[in-house]
C-alpha cells in the first residue's frame, strides 16, 4: 500500500480513537471532572497544543492528483497534504527575507513578493511551510515512540509487580541493564545498529524511555496487588487476566497520561540533538535548525530560518509542558515522584 | 552487612553482563560485521577485501558458542571487554584505549566545574524559591523554570556562540588549549550553556524536594521553638532535603567521564565527547561499543557506591 493512503487510514483511526476517548472522558466523572479542571487550568497551553494537532492532522492528509497546471511537474504525480496543497507554487530561486519583494543575495524581484512571512531558504522554500511540516515529525515521534513504549512498559512492568517472583527478577534485571547505560549514547547506538529511518529512531527512542514508565508501573503495581478491591476479586475467583484489565489497568491509567506528557518533550528535544549528529527525521525542526546552523555566520545574517524551527519547537514544548504539570497536580500529585 | 556489600557486588557483575550482551546483539546481530566492514571500505568494496578487512579487525570468526565453542565472537567479545582490550577504530585503526586516555582530560576539565557549578547554582535558586513558596516568586521562578526547560540544547548553543563570542567578543568561539592559565575562556562558553540547558530541571526536582521538606513535623517544631525562617531554610530542610538530592547527583557523576556529547563538538573541545561524534559520523562502531561499556561500567560503580554508602548512613534504608 501507498504511504500515503496508510497515513490517511492511520489519520482515520486516531480522529476515530479520539472521539471515542472523548466520549469515555464525558461518560466518566472522575475523567470529566479531571479534563474541565485542566481546562480550567491551561486553556492556552491546551489551544496552542490543539493548532499543533490540527496542522499535524491536515499534513497528513494527502492524495494524489490536482497538481496540473504547475510549474513543478511532479506534483501532478505525487500525493500531497492539505498543507502542501495551500503552499503549492510558492518556490523562489534562493534566500529572501520575510516579507521581503526581492531576493536577499542579488535582489532580483521574487514570484510571489511580500508573501513569504517567515521568508524563505536557500533553496528558496517557503520557511512558514517547512515549519508548518515540522509539526507532524514532531508529533509523529512523540506518537509513534510511546505506541512503542507504553504497551511496552505497561505489560513488563504490570506483570512483574502482578506476579512478582522470577518475572520480577528478568524485568527488574533487564531495567536496571538498560538503565545502566548512558541514555544517550545507547540512543545513538541503536540507531546506528539498526540504520537510519524515521522508524529506527521512535524504536531507539521507545527503548530508552520505556523504563522510566515500567518502573512506576511496577511499584503502583505492588501496591495495588495487596488493596482489598484487589484480595477481594482474587478471593472471589476472578480470574488473573480479568482482574489486571479490569481491576489494575485502569487505575495505572492516570500514570500513564503523566507520564506521557511529561515525556513527549523531552523525546522532541532528543530527536534534536539526533538530527545535529545527523541520525534524526527528515524535516524535523531539529533538522532545520541544523541546516541553519552556519547561515548565522552569513554576513548579513539569515536569522528567519533557525528562529522559525527554534520558535515552533519551543512553543510545543512549553504548552506540552505546561499541559502535564497540570496534569499531574490534577491527576496525582504524589505517587510519581515516590517511585522515581 | 558483608553479605549485602557482597550481593550487591554480585548483582553489580550481573548488570555488566547484561550490558555486554546487549551491545554483542546490538553491534554484531543487528548489524553483521559485514555490514561494519562494508561501512568502513565503502559500498563497492570487493569480498576479498572486505574478508581481509574482518580478520584485520577480530570479525572473522564464528559469533554464537554452539557454532564454534572455542573460537567464537561472543566469548572473544566478553574477554576483550572485560580485560579491557578495546583493540583498534574501525576507521582509523589508532588505539581506542590511547584516544580514550588523551580525551579524558579535556572531557573532566568542562565536565566537572560545570557539574559543581550546576549543583551550586541549583541548589541556591531553588532554596530560595521554596523560602518564597506559594508567592508570586515561587511561581515565577518555576515558570522561568518551565520556559528554559523548553528551549532545544542546539539552540542555546548557536545563541551564545553568537551573541556572546561573535556580536559581544568576550570569549573565542571555540577551541581549546589545556595552559591553565587560558584554558578558563576556552570552557566558560560551554559552562554557561550546560548551566542554561541543566537548570530548569533541576531547580523544579530541587525545589519539589525541599517544599515537601518544608511541610514536615521537625519543621514545625523548629519554628515552635522560635528558630528564624532563613535558619530553618539553612540548617533543617538543606540538610533534610540533601538526602533525595544526592541520589540523584551522584548517578550523575559517572557520566560526568564520557563527556558532553554537544558541548564538546559545537565549542572544539577535544574529549570523549567528540571522540564520540567522530565516532557516529565516521561509523566507527568499535569505539562507540567501547564508550557505552565504559559509561555503563562506571554508572554501575557508582551505583553500588552510593548503595552500600546509604546503607551505612542512613539507619532507614532496609537491607532486603
Amino acid at each position: 500500500m501507498e504511504t500515503h493512503v496508510v497515513s490517511n487510514l492511520v489519520v482515520a483511526l486516531l480522529l476515530a480513537g479520539g472521539v471515542w476517548t472523548g466520549v469515555a472522558i464525558r461518560r466518566d466523572r472522575l475523567w470529566s471532572e479531571a479534563a474541565r479542571s485542566l481546562w480550567r487550568r491551561r486553556p492556552i497551553a491546551l489551544i496552542v497544543v490543539a493548532v499543533y494537532l490540527a496542522v499535524a492532522v491536515l499534513d497528513s492528509i494527502a492524495w494524489v492528483g490536482g497538481g496540473e497546471g504547475q510549474a513543478d511537474a511532479v506534483a501532478a504525480h505525487e500525493a500531497r497534504s492539505v498543507v502542501d496543497r495551500a503552499f503549492a507554487g510558492t518556490r523562489e530561486a534562493s534566500f529572501s527575507a520575510p516579507l521581503a519583494d526581492a531576493e536577499f543575495y542579488g535582489g532580483r524581484p521574487l514570484q510571489r513578493p511580500g508573501s513569504h512571512l517567515f521568508g524563505t531558504d536557500i533553496l528558496g522554500r517557503d520557511v512558514l511551510y517547512l515549519t508548518i511540516k515540522g509539526a507532524r515529525v514532531a508529533l509523529l515521534i512523540g506518537g509513534l515512540t510511546s505506541m512503542i513504549a507504553i504497551p511496552l512498559a505497561l505489560l513488563l512492568g504490570v506483570s512483574a509487580g502482578y506476579f512478582g517472583g522470577r518475572i520480577d527478577d528478568v524485568v527488574f534485571f533487564v531495567m536496571s541493564t538498560l538503565a545502566s547505560m548512558p541514555g544517550l549514547l545507547l540512543l545513538i547506538a541503536l540507531i546506528m545498529a539498526m540504520g537510519r529511518s524515521t522508524l529506527s529512531v521512535c524504536i531507539a527512542l521507545g527503548v530508552t524511555s520505556w523504563v522510566g514508565l515500567c518502573r512506576v508501573t511496577r511499584g503502583e503495581t505492588f501496591k495495588l496487588r495487596e488493596l482489598d478491591y484487589v484480595q477481594a476479586a482474587r478471593a472471589l475467583g476472578v480470574s488473573e487476566a480479568r482482574i489486571i484489565f479490569r481491576h489494575l489497568l485502569p487505575n495505572l491509567m492516570h500514570l500513564v497520561i503523566i507520564t506521557f506528557v511529561l515525556m513527549f518533550s523531552g523525546l522532541v528535544l532528543s530527536e534534536a540533538i539526533l538530527s545535529w549528529l545527523g541520525i534524526g527525521v527528515d524535516g524535523s525542526w531539529g533538522q532545520m535548525i541544523d541546516q541553519a546552523r552556519n547561515e548565522l555566520s552569513r554576513d548579513p545574517i539569515i536569522w528567519w530560518n533557525i528562529s522559525a524551527a527554534g520558535v515552533a519547537l519551543f512553543g510545543l514544548l512549553l504548552a506540552v509542558n505546561f499541559v502535564g504539570d497540570a496534569l499531574r497536580d490534577i491527576l496525582d500529585p504524589r505517587t510519581l515522584r515516590e517511585n522515581q | 552487612m558483608l553479605a549485602y556489600v557482597a550481593r550487591r557486588l554480585a548483582y553489580g557483575v550481573l548488570t555488566v553482563f547484561g550490558v555486554l550482551f546487549f551491545l554483542f546483539v546490538l553491534f554484531f546481530t543487528v548489524t553483521d560485521p559485514d555490514d561494519i566492514a562494508r561501512r568502513a571500505l565503502g559500498e563497492k568494496a570487493l569480498p576479498e577485501v572486505i574478508q581481509q578487512w574482518k580478520v584485520n579487525h577480530g570479525y572473522d570468526r564464528p559469533l554464537w558458542p554452539w557454532q564454534d565453542f572455542d573460537d567464537n565472537m561472543l566469548f572473544e567479545h566478553y574477554r576483550r571487554m572485560l580485560s579491557f582490550d578495546f583493540g583498534r577504530s574501525d576507521t582509523d585503526d589508532s588505539l581506542i584505549t590511547e584516544r580514550i586516555r588523551k580525551g579524558a582530560g579535556p572531557s573532566l576539565a568542562l565536565t566537572v566545574p560545570l557539574f559543581t557549578l550546576g549543583l551550586v547554582v541549583g541548589i541556591t535558586l531553588s532554596l530560595l524559591v521554596a523560602f518564597f513558596r506559594e508567592t508570586y516568586i515561587d511561581s515565577a521562578g518555576v515558570f522561568l523554570c518551565v520556559l528554559a526547560m523548553s528551549v532545544s540544547i542546539l539552540l542555546y548553543i548557536v545563541g551564545a556562540q553568537y551573541l556572546i563570542a561573535k556580536m559581544l567578543r568576550w570569549f573565542p568561539i571555540s577551541g581549546f588549549d589545556p595552559n591553565p592559565e587560558v584554558i578558563f575562556r576556552f570552557l566558560a562558553l560551554p559552562i554557561v550553556v550546560g548551566l542554561m540547558n541543566g537548570f530548569g530541571s533541576d531547580v523544579r526536582f530541587y525545589r519539589t524536594v525541599f517544599v515537601e521538606e518544608t511541610g514536615r513535623d521537625y519543621v514545625r517544631t523548629a519554628r515552635a521553638k522560635g528558630c528564624g525562617e532563613g535558619r530553618i531554610m539553612m540548617r533543617h530542610v538543606l540538610q533534610n532535603g540533601m538526602i533525595p538530592i544526592l541520589t540523584r547527583v551522584v548517578l550523575a557523576i559517572p557520566f560526568l567521564f564520557t563527556g558532553a556529547l554537544l558541548l564538546e563538538a559545537f565549542f572544539g573541545i577535544p574529549g570523549l565527547g567528540s571522540l564520540t561524534v567522530d565516532a557516529i559520523q565516521g561509523n566507527d562502531f568499535s569505539t562507540l561499543r567501547t564508550m557505552v561499556y565504559i559509561g555503563s561500567l562506571l554508572f554501575i560503580l557508582g551505583q553500588i557506591l552510593t548503595d552500600v554508602s546509604y546503607s551505612l548512613a542512613d539507619p532507614r534504608v532496609r537491607l532486603e
